[in-house]
């Protein structure tokens, strides 16, 4: 290392492994139902389609996933929650879904209303 | 994808129980159930509370599971990680009885009034990967100086922030340093004091185990701020955890340019080298400290001169102690006023304090100054277990004093515990409670100086072994009240006439809990009783005569066969001349008629 700069290089790359670790709180969590009912609708692919897309478009997020969330019948479940703590739920989520959510609400704040639990149950 | 890091304590506490092959279990789990691409196992530093024990730390939900065993691992990868359902029963977070929510690791009565700086990144990086410290701002505070600034003014900027020493002594670190730079030497010499001699303390342990390159980053810092090129870490040889973790981090550091020659390019260049001690208590003592570097044995000399003036090879010295040095990079990034926002007027930042014996969080802790002594003990720490009475706390380890309840809204500063007749020390606490004989107390603090007088001066070499005898007259029933009196004078002569600072604090230990518990010191030599019941030499066991079942387990147990009887005829007696006080009666009795007096 021969200068400050290539020091300021090598905290950028080591920053995106330690994400999950930094200090700052994220603009959004972005939380995946994972139960049994989760799993079985294919809430695996989701949470990974989500992992992938944020790390890639380095999005304001932390991934989380959770337990049950209650509405088996609309699993996957995504919920995306603002520093507020006010609640986005998208239901009958996929990976190109998933994607899209990142897209647009992570990066562009934009809520996706035809994917939303509201838009389901009108 | 990565979405999920395990972080396993590696600390001492932790390894001895078990994280090793915690690690190892994790990692076969989660390949077993193909998450190894989602999942990473690391390794990292103290998270605080090494009572409960291994620890580990789960990203990015931030949650902290204790006493992992191998045989919960298992349900941990299954459930949280699989399913996404922590597992509450192995929760340090709190949690929402009807929601099941998680709540904030830092709200929890253990974190929530804690502030890690010297601590900071314990727990969150992996020790043994320069990327982890570099990621989190890491030798940035060292680029900063050398090629921003002068040596006067990073000087000027401790001195501004009114660090001092977390070694014992709380010497303004940005004056010392300023004593170094004025010098006009070839070759100076900056000196990292791990010794950690104080029995129960074990914050710099826990710093060099979780967070090595502070130290290192630190240390060159000063070097640059004093003009110095070549620096020691003096550390115990009974710390091997810490001493492997140093060298990986002094190699890497090496690797990467910034230890060495010409570090970011400038001329300035800074190396170091580990020195091991022994593990002797006297060799923390910086003067003793600087012998035993040069391969002399260690014993302290008279200062003047201090070691800024005439140090390691008769040149001009820094010595520091670790925690000092853990604070330096956070000051050069956060600032001045930062660091002496926090804390009070004449003790600034945080100190880490380790929490030890009667107390329900057995630990490390760190508390912004100022905090009240109830707040970490009560608050934090959870006060003593069992519902026992708190007697006292003992602060500054073999140098410092007990303090009561009476005096626990204390905020915690230099000044105000020297006050009070204890001191900072290096921040060992230990809370005793009312099974705690306050004169055996004193008698094994002495008896630790008695061990570890290196014996140069006589008043220390002498003089504690006296203070010892004394101590031991009291706790058998064979001091008088002259015995007091005797050891009050030895106490005096030594405090003024001792060479170092081993022997001139040695007594204050038993001045002070002579000042707060002269009533225990007299109902040893008065009434011949030990209050709480350890002075094994005035306790008595009894089986009361009438109660006796006549069964005769007690004289079964009994390893000495002090105690005769009849099988259901004729009651058992103990003969106290034959009896050790082992205690083994008491719980053999099924009956509960065996008495202690
Ligand atoms: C008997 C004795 C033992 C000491 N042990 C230690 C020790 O283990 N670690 C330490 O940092 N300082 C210890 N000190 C204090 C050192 O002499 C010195 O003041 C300190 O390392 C300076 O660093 P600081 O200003 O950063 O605290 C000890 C002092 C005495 C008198």
């Amino acid at each position: 290392m021969k200068s400050l700069e290539d020091l300021k290089k090598l905290r950028e790359q080591a920053q995106d492994r330690m994400t999950m670790r930094m200090d700052e709180e994220q603009k959004y969590r972005v939380v995946v139902g994972m139960a049994t009912c989760g799993i079985a609708a294919g809430a695996r692919p989701v949470l990974n389609a989500l992992v992938e897309e944020v790390a890639k478009t380095k999005a304001p997020a932390v991934v989380l996933q959770t337990g049950c969330i209650g509405m088996c019948t609309l699993e996957p479940i995504v919920e995306v929650f603002d520093k507020n703590n006010e609640k986005t739920t998208y239901v009958l989520v996929d990976a190109l879904k998933a994607k899209e959510i990142v897209e647009k609400h992570i990066l562009k704040d934009e809520v996706i209303d035809e994917y939303t639990v509201g838009k389901y149950k009108k | 994808m990565e979405r999920i890091q395990v972080l396993v304590c590696a600390g001492t506490g932790c390894t001895i129980g078990n994280s090793g092959e915690l690690i190892e279990a994790f990692e076969a789990e989660i390949k077993s159930l193909g998450l190894d691409k989602e999942i990473s196992v690391l390794r990292t530093g103290c998270l605080g509370l090494c009572g409960v024990g291994p620890n580990i730390a789960i990203y990015p939900d931030n949650i902290i599971y204790k006493t992992v065993q191998v045989a919960d691992v298992k349900e941990i990868v299954m459930e949280h990680f699989y399913k996404g359902r922590p597992v509450h029963r192995l929760m340090l977070n709190e949690s929402d009885q009807d929601t099941n929510e998680v709540h904030d690791i830092n709200k929890t009565q253990f974190y929530a009034k804690q502030k890690r700086i010297a601590l900071h990144n314990c727990g969150v990086i992996d020790p043994e990967n320069i990327e982890e410290y570099i990621a989190k701002d890491g030798y940035t505070a060292l680029g900063k100086v050398i090629t921003e600034m002068t040596s006067q003014e990073v000087v000027d900027i401790m001195k501004a922030s009114g660090l001092r020493g977390r070694g014992g002594g709380g010497f303004l670190t940005g004056l010392k340093w300023q004593f170094a730079l004025n010098e006009t030497s070839e070759q100076k010499y900056v000196i990292c004091n791990a010794d950690e001699g104080d029995p129960g303390a074990f914050m710099d342990r826990s710093i060099l185990e979780g967070n090595p390159h502070s130290v290192i980053e630190a240390m060159a810092i000063a070097g640059y701020a004093i003009q110095a090129n070549y620096g020691y870490i003096y550390i115990r040889a009974e710390y091997p955890i810490a001493v492997e973790r140093l060298e990986n981090a002094i190699k890497q550091a090496k690797e990467l340019g910034l230890l060495g020659d010409n570090i970011f390019g400038t001329d300035f260049s800074f190396d170091l080298e580990i020195r091991l001690g022994a593990g002797a208590f006297v060799c923390g003592e910086e003067t003793a400290l600087i012998q035993s570097i040069e391969g002399e044995r260690g014993m302290p000399r008279p200062k003047p001169p201090f070691p800024a003036h005439k140090g390691v090879w008769g040149k001009p010295t820094i010595i520091n102690n670790v925690e000092t040095y853990a604070n330096i990079s956070q000051i050069i990034l956060n600032g001045a006023d930062w660091f002496k926002s926090i804390g009070t007027e004449t003790s600034s930042g945080t100190k880490v304090f380790a929490l030890g014996g009667k107390i329900t969080n057995t630990g490390l802790v760190e508390v912004p100054m100022g905090t009240t002594l109830r707040e970490i003990i009560y608050e934090i720490g959870g006060g003593c277990p069992n519902h026992k009475r708190f007697k006292a706390v003992q602060t500054g380890g073999p140098s410092g004093g007990c303090l009561t309840e009476s005096q626990l809204d204390t905020p915690i500063g230099f000044d105000e515990l020297v006050k009070l007749g204890s001191m900072m020390g290096s921040g060992g606490m230990i809370v005793l409670d009312e099974d705690n004989c306050m004169v055996d107390v004193a008698r094994f603090y002495m008896d630790f100086i008695v061990d570890e007088s290196c014996g140069k001066c006589s008043p220390c070499r002498i003089g504690t072994k006296r203070m010892l005898e004394l101590l031991e007259l009291i706790c058998n029933g064979e001091g008088t009240m002259e015995t007091l009196d005797e050891l009050e004078v030895l106490a005096a002569t030594i405090k003024d006439t001792a060479l170092c600072g081993l022997g001139q604090t040695a007594p204050n230990p038993v001045l002070s809990t002579l000042e707060q518990f002269k009533e225990e010191y007299i109902a040893h030599i008065v009434d011949k009783k030990c209050p709480a019941g350890v002075c094994k030499a005035l306790l008595s066991y009894v089986i009361d005569e009438d109660k006796c079942r006549k069964c005769g387990l007690c004289a079964r147990k009994c390893p000495t066969n002090a105690i005769s009887g009849e099988l259901g005829k004729v009651p058992y007696v103990i003969d106290q001349e034959k009896c050790i006080k082992c205690g083994s009666c008491v719980t053999a009795c099924p009956f509960h008629v065996v008495e202690r007096k």
